[in-house]
């Protein structure tokens, strides 16, 4: 054999060419993607023709009709309505929305100790961000300090009567406030809760394993609004006279408690498809049972469902409105109880009062999502398809 | 009003759940708490709601006020605990609440078999029918063949049944399940027709895209009295809640005012007015209830007489603008009449 290579015969690849300017420009992927074949082409129109429709009618009603500043309806009202508006005017009601922000945001907590919770936001972030961050140190220390520390210091802080601090009861909070605490207390219960539950269920002490899958059977069967009504509806009839317990903390322990139970199954999912041999490979070197769940099943359970268990966060971030039906006010509770003001009832001050709080829930709903999505990508080890 | 069955299914469940209420007297727990704790709705215009800077407003809040005003002398010593349709019962039937304002009719079934007690009545509702002024309507009985927007599954929809029937009249209902959508549909003018309880009609009117073209109709074709609730089993307390409104009432009729309370009060010679305000001698109306015997004095500096408060926030002083039709007082040919304070 010659190892010798004829003349004709070349050494390297050609470095491949871009590939022509027909088919990279602009104008090339409009015609690959929208007007390709003439079915596209009518489907294209027909899509450019209903956004043509609907975005400079929604523009033109949320912002350059819009009524920005004002202190009550006259400003979101035409004229037959008692109000300044010419007649025929409609448009987005922003002065509502700016009238009533505060309230949104802190409820009716009270004016002069805003700054509490204010200030448990700011801890919030500052605690929150780092522990995003996969790069930032002192993981341990501070997850001890957000999901230890900050929500004694912020109960403390919210709660008063303690420290000198004036006494605010639970049923003055409302808004995002009650919202964010919600939904961050369910969020940091369930995700331990759900973890020891999956594992219980796949116990093999029959007690813990009939416990575990009677609980999660039982919540899981029944709808979150049944679970808070039960909570604040039936369980003062059953505790003796002169026993209360805050309103507020028993709606905190139903969120908590149904988010589990739905956390539960969402990690057992993740814990079926680790393979035997990887629990097998730690018992054959010798690990205890929790530093086998600890150390080799559950980062891998937890990695393959990151998916279903920020599908969870964001279900139950939503769910939290429904402690409206029992008399407390998160954020769409609030906003729907200041549009029926008589102060601000108007016919668009309910359609802005929505926009907002539904704009609003998105933004934490997407953040989530897009953060979830970066988890993926930044734990991704070989399972990518 | 709505949702009766099911709020009476709850009370029900709720009191096959536990012993009857709590044995302590009411007016004890109260005064020993230090506030009133007031079972109110969780937003209803006019009635209760908070305003930009959360406080609680409203006619039946100031109710709320003017019970603290009689017990403590400070109608700012009351708490509130907001409540559905489905959840206010329960919780005055828990103890968590120690009385119950929040537009709740009075009905047989709940004054017996929910374990409740009623009998003054704040505000005579009922269901009336909103029209637009094009169709040039007068009466309720010129309706025959309208279109009629009506919420599915209350006693709304088999009172406007019943009504028509009883008249002779023909009617297409227009049944939706969410009070937004009925607006909604009347907004848009799929129906002629508007029908619900009076005192929400006004608040509907309001949120309408041309309220002056709308007209609320005269007639009320059902008996909405609502008032207060309290606990079976404790008198007193139920004697100075029923007090309260009356003294209210009574006030208006003296033409006692929040504004000339202390000018007629040091200068009047009228006994009845001089007993009512607890300035007679040896006077021992305001302690056989158990409270002080300036309680009407107290009640009316607060919060004013009944008028006043009927017109700061639900009649023409407020954005609703209701008339007082039947709730004028009897002397001017409405249903409001307190019993003698002698």
């Amino acid at each position: 054999m010659s190892t010798h290579s004829p003349a004709f015969v070349r050494d390297q690849m050609i470095v491949a060419s871009p590939p022509p300017t027909n088919d990279t420009s602009t104008a090339a992927w409009i015609r690959k993607n929208l007007f390709a074949s003439p079915k596209d082409t009518i489907l294209s129109l027909v899509g450019l023709a209903l956004l043509f429709m609907i975005i400079p009618g929604a523009l033109n009603w949320l912002f350059v009709q819009a009524s920005w500043v004002g202190s009550d309806r006259s400003v979101c009202a035409t004229i037959a309505q008692g109000g300044a508006q010419p007649d025929g005017w409609t448009g987005a009601c922003w002065a509502f929305v700016g009238d009533r922000f505060q309230q949104f945001i802190f409820g009716r907590y009270p004016l002069e100790e805003r700054w509490r919770p204010l200030l448990v936001g700011i801890m919030l972030i500052a605690l929150l961000i780092p522990i995003l961050i996969p790069k930032a140190p002192r993981k341990g220390l501070n997850a001890l300090l957000l999901f230890v520390v900050f929500p004694i210091v912020a109960f403390f802080l919210l709660s008063g009567n303690y420290f000198g601090l004036a006494h605010v009861e639970t049923p003055l909070w409302g808004g995002l406030m009650v919202t964010l605490i919600l939904s961050f207390v369910g969020i940091a219960v369930s995700l331990p809760l759900g973890i020891v539950l999956a594992l219980g269920r796949r116990s093999h002490m029959p007690v813990v394993r009939m416990l575990c899958i009677g609980f999660i059977e039982i919540i899981r069967g029944v709808p979150l609004i049944t679970v808070l009504f039960m909570a604040n509806v039936m369980l003062p009839l059953f505790l003796p006279t002169g026993w209360t317990i805050d309103n507020f903390f028993r709606a905190l322990v139903g969120v908590a408690l149904f988010a589990s139970a739905y956390m539960a199954e969402v990690i057992r999912g993740g814990l079926q498809a680790i393979p035997k041999g990887q629990s097998e490979g730690a018992d054959s070197l010798g690990l205890s049972y929790w530093q086998k769940i600890w150390l080799v099943v559950m980062p891998q359970a937890i990695k393959l469902v990151i998916p279903g268990i920020v599908n969870t966060f964001i279900g139950l971030f939503k769910d939290t409105s429904l402690v409206s039906i029992i008399g407390m006010f998160d954020l769409l509770g609030i906003v729907q109880l200041n549009f029926r003001d008589p102060s601000w009832i108007t016919p668009v001050t309910p359609i802005t009062g929505l926009i907002f709080a539904g704009f609003i829930f998105w933004i934490f709903c997407f953040g989530m999502s897009r953060y979830s999505g970066f988890m993926e990508r930044h734990l991704d080890t070989g399972h990518k398809r | 009003m709505k949702k009766t069955l099911l709020s009476a299914a709850i009370g029900a469940a709720a009191l096959g759940a536990m012993a009857p209420a709590a044995s302590a007297a009411t007016l004890d727990t109260v005064k020993s708490k230090g506030f009133l704790q007031c079972v109110v709705n969780s937003g209803l215009a006019g009635f209760a709601q908070p305003d930009a800077a959360g406080n609680w407003n409203g006619f039946d809040v100031d109710y709320c006020r003017a019970v603290a005003a009689a017990v403590f002398g400070d109608a700012s010593k009351v708490k509130f605990t907001p409540t559905t349709a489905q959840t206010r019962f329960p919780a005055l039937q828990s103890g968590e609440g120690d009385v119950l304002f929040r537009n709740t009719t009075w009905t047989i079934s709940r004054d017996t078999a929910l374990g409740f007690n009623f009998r003054a009545v704040n505000y005579y509702d009922g269901q009336g029918f909103m029209v637009s002024k094009k169709l040039n309507v007068k009466s309720a009985l010129e309706l025959s063949g309208a279109a009629v927007c009506v919420q599915s599954g209350t006693t709304t929809e088999l009172n406007l049944a019943d009504y028509f029937k009883a008249n002779n009249l023909q009617y297409n209902p227009v049944v939706f399940e969410k009070v937004e959508e009925v607006n909604a549909a009347y907004a848009a003018g799929r129906c002629d027709v508007y029908t619900t309880d009076q005192s929400g009609l006004y608040s509907i009117r309001l949120g309408l895209a041309n309220p002056d073209e709308h007209v609320v109709l005269p007639e009320i074709i059902s008996k909405e009295p609502l008032g207060p609730a309290v606990r079976q089993g404790d008198d007193q307390w139920f004697d100075i809640v029923s007090w309260t409104h009356y003294a209210l009432v009574q006030a208006e009729e003296f033409g006692i005012t929040k504004a000339n309370i202390d000018e007629i009060k040091g200068s009047t010679t009228n006994p009845d007015i001089k007993r009512f305000l607890g300035i007679e001698k040896d006077s021992k109306i305001g302690t056989d209830l158990g409270l002080t015997n300036d309680w009407a004095y107290n009640i009316i500096k607060a919060v004013g007489n009944y008028g006043e408060v009927f017109e700061r926030n639900i009649g023409e002083g407020s954005p609703l603008k209701i008339q007082r039709g039947i709730n004028a007082l009897w002397s001017k040919g409405g249903l409001q009449y307190a019993p003698p304070i002698r």
